[in-house]
């Protein structure tokens, strides 16, 4: 007894539902001039022509007696054919709800008191692993209060603080491997400061002095390096999205064991870009993780006015595409999930969308006082209660792995370690006046050879118009 | 381990792709009527078809992405038999997204892919304006060099046929202005075939300026220009025309028509030249001043607005440059300061034709008012 197969995994699941059926699919074979889709449960292709003859389907209908659902409405046995394949017909007028009764519910591992729930689906973390997480959380914890703090004193120009989402940044990380591409917002230098990005080189960017890889052309925080296959952070938001689509893309045609992994926060998916990025990564079957981290705020804006859905997790099945909402205050669980999530990317060759549950402790950027629009005592409570870096500090100490005299050790060594990487940088000169036109270009046009030089000549013949030590 | 990212092929030459000097071309870039034994013609559209043929099959990294590209063969068929040949993943055909696929484009250039995306004209290219900017343009210097953007976007620009505002603007100004993009103008197949064999070689991104008019129109054209090394330097202007009395610069479409302006102008006893600049960005303003101090005379046209246009930068470029060898105002023909009505009529009233193109050069002559 066959089932023919339908395009809408939903039609067939809940038919399986309903019916209890473990049926044999039949996969039908078209010619069709173009592949369109893969089929999520069997491993092979299944070609569809919109035009299917009715006569089959009649036939098909005749022979399953029992899979007609029993309804008070005659008409809803049929299934006719429209353009993207076979539809069920109902005559009963329903509307789907603006939203489910129920929330999609949180994936987490760790309690809020670092231990892990019995029964939870984890993949297994080593000590070592552990150990090295925790550790760099806690340096990314320092690396933001130190910063943050020398552009309070006027050292550096800008900053952006990670508070609160040390696990994400941190965990994803870890569950990548060196050869994924990331996209990043500007609220991930976790993922860089994991893939080997040293504190000096944070420092220098932000000074944009001359040892910095930027060359001093970008504001602090846009950090970027090839090396660690680390995008440069760029300011209009989402447009890392259909980019990464596009990585992905390219990643896919070169057959490499590799995916794009991108980031977004919750205000960025209103942007024009998180639609044709998602949709056009399902599309292109290419393997993308795509990551929000909905962490309540966008600078002002609380996500009460960004959208009216549960949250992103439920838009991910909008563009046909896997998804999951994590804890993303619970390392364990971002590290399982973003593990198992770039595994499906790669061998599947699909994109994946993963929802981190999370806050904003800190305020926007230093050009944000969020006490401004929302109560201190909430923030207070997410640094205080819902810490991601104590809850998973819990679990590594429970274990054995961790203790007190190794957190102030490394507090203390690391804080000792930025501020010289920041005395250093401040003092490093600036980027010679050659840099200002070389990369426009790869090869520096003739009208841009003509402007230097017309800039050298100025300086050299007005020096009391440019400061001491100005060198060219 | 040196990541996967920023791998580029070193370009030896200062502004030209070191493949155009490897190319066996003559320097037939800046004489005039320089075919050679060819009596061969070819449509801008085959000559454009013909160019993303041979460089796909070339370099496997490149591929087309856009509207109607594949199975349609194109909306104005430049893209004809390519996804037969090529397949699928290599003639995409993208969702309705110009921000959605000019972003994946240039995300599939990051990561070392080199494609070529065709917008159905470039009013279109507006949604997607952010991506070809922020993220394509400005991308090299941003990141200091580590992240370079071999991209080609290409499609129909300026007026068509009765297509109203929407549909007629050029961009070649806005682009133009951007530093980090090069923007090409071609006119002729020669033109088509060798600026876009040089745009999809070269590691900068380029915005590639079509004419919807031209597609169907016949030039000559030469045997090295049908060979598939062929390319064209980009940032060279030709002379299309030489003449001794007042110059004529212009691009895309307004070539022909201040070509057949010069030939009235001829009857008349002023001899034009005309300079079909190619290049937008970087603009040759090298040949542009040298023609001015040899006729003493400049008109200058396009078909786009006429504020901040392309003409502006050129008169203000003659002026700084070769002030002292003008001998009447420089003259400015463009587009008339509107959105581009769809009536016949007034369709022909906004935009320039041969008329206004050999009155302005009789008034620099000061043969007329």
């Amino acid at each position: 007894m066959a089932i023919w197969f339908a395009r809408s995994r939903n039609l067939v699941s809940s038919l399986r539902q309903n019916l209890g059926l473990s049926a044999i699919l039949i996969k039908r074979n078209y010619t069709s001039p173009r592949p369109v889709f893969t089929n999520y449960q069997l491993s092979s292709r299944v070609f569809l022509n919109p035009f299917t003859s009715f006569r089959h389907e009649s036939t098909a209908v005749e022979t399953q007696p029992d899979l007609v659902q029993q309804s008070d409405h005659e008409d809803d046995a049929q299934e006719l054919d429209f353009p993207g394949g076979k539809v069920g017909y109902t005559s009963e007028m329903k509307f789907i709800p603006e939203s489910s009764s129920r929330r999609i519910p949180c994936y987490r591992v760790l309690n809020e008191h670092g231990s892990i729930i019995p029964n939870s689906d984890h993949v297994p973390v080593s000590e070592k692993l552990a150990v090295r997480m925790y550790e760099q959380m806690a340096t990314l914890q320092v690396m933001d209060h130190i910063f943050y703090e020398a552009q309070r004193q006027g050292r550096i120009s800008f900053y952006l603080t990670s508070v609160g989402e040390e696990a994400i940044n941190i965990a994803s990380a870890a569950a990548l491997s060196p050869e994924d591409v990331v996209l990043p917002q500007y609220r991930e230098p976790g993922v860089l400061l994991w893939r080997g990005f040293t504190l000096e080189e944070f420092a220098n960017q932000c000074f944009g002095n001359k040892a910095d890889y930027g060359k001093g052309r970008q504001m602090p925080i846009h950090y970027g390096s090839n090396q660690h296959n680390y995008f440069t952070v760029s300011s209009p938001i989402a447009t890392q999205l259909p980019q990464a689509a596009g990585v992905g893309y390219a990643l896919k045609m070169e057959k490499k064991n590799a995916c794009a992994v991108t980031f977004i926060g919750d205000g960025g998916t209103s942007e024009g870009d998180f639609h044709a990025g998602l949709n056009f990564a399902a599309v292109m079957e290419a393997p993308v993780v795509f990551i929000c981290r909905n962490n309540g705020w966008a600078i002002s804006t609380h996500i009460s006015e960004q959208f009216r859905s549960d949250g992103i997790v439920v838009k991910g099945q909008a563009y046909g595409i896997r998804s999951i909402r994590v804890d993303g205050n619970d390392a364990l669980a971002v590290y399982s999930a973003v593990r198992s999530a770039r595994e499906m990317a790669v061998t599947e060759q699909r994109p994946v969308l993963i929802e981190m549950m999370t806050y904003r402790v800190g305020h926007h950027s230093t050009s944000d006082d969020s006490t401004k629009y929302r109560e201190a005592d909430e923030i207070q409570y997410w640094k205080m209660s819902r810490n991601p870096v104590n809850r998973f500090k819990k679990w590594v100490e429970d274990n054995g792995w961790w203790s007190e005299e190794d957190e102030s050790k490394l507090r203390s060594s690391t804080r000792k370690q930025l501020l010289q990487a920041i005395q250093a940088a401040e003092k490093w000169e600036k980027q010679p006046l050659t840099e200002l036109f070389n990369d426009v270009y790869d090869v520096k046009t003739k009208n841009l050879e003509e402007q230097e030089h017309g800039l050298k000549e100025l300086v050299e013949k007005q020096p009391q118009d440019y400061p001491p030590g100005f060198h060219i | 381990m040196w990541g996967i990212l920023g791998r580029r092929a070193v370009v030896v030459d200062g502004g030209f792709s070191a493949s155009c000097l490897r190319s066996r071309m003559r320097s037939g870039l800046v004489s005039a009527r320089s075919y050679a034994a060819g009596s061969k013609e070819m449509t801008v559209r085959d000559a454009l078809n013909s160019a993303i043929d041979e460089e796909m099959s070339a370099d496997p990294k490149v591929f087309v992405m856009g509207e109607e590209v594949g199975q349609y063969q194109g909306a104005y068929k430049i893209t004809k038999g390519l996804l037969e040949k090529y397949g699928p993943e290599r003639v995409y055909d993208t969702p309705i997204t110009e921000a959605g696929f000019t972003g994946i484009g240039v995300g599939a250039a990051y990561a070392g892919l080199k494609p070529v995306v065709e917008f159905m004209t470039f009013n279109f290219s507006m949604q997607a304006i952010d991506h070809i900017i922020n993220s394509a343009a400005k991308s090299n210097y941003m990141s200091a060099g580590q992240i370079n953007v071999p991209i080609v976007f290409r499609g129909p620009n300026g007026a068509a046929a009765g297509v109203g505002a929407q549909h007629s603007q050029c961009y070649a100004a806005w682009y133009a202005s951007v530093p980090g993009l090069k923007v090409l103008a071609p006119y002729s197949a020669e033109d088509a075939r060798g600026l876009l064999k040089a745009a999809i070689r070269d590691p900068d991104p380029v915005v590639f300026l079509e004419n919807e008019l031209l597609y169907g129109e016949s030039f000559p054209i030469s045997e090295e220009a049908l060979d598939s090394s062929f390319c064209l330097p980009i940032g060279k202007a030709k002379i299309e025309r030489e003449g001794k009395d007042v110059t004529i610069t212009t691009f895309s479409k307004m070539v022909g028509f201040a070509l057949k302006a010069a030939e009235k102008l001829a009857e008349e006893g002023i001899s034009a030249e005309v300079i079909n600049l190619r290049s937008i960005r970087p603009l040759d303003r090298a040949t542009i001043n040298a023609s001015v101090r040899k006729t003493s005379r400049l008109v200058t046209v396009e078909e786009g607005f006429p504020q901040h246009g392309v003409c502006a930068e050129i008169c203000a470029s003659v002026v700084e440059e070769s002030f002292s060898y003008l001998d009447a105002p420089v003259e400015r023909i463009a587009g008339a300061d509107v959105p581009m009505p769809y009536a016949a009529n007034l369709e022909r009233l906004a935009l320039p034709q041969v008329e206004d193109i050999v009155r302005a050069a009789k008034r620099a002559c000061f043969r007329s008012k």
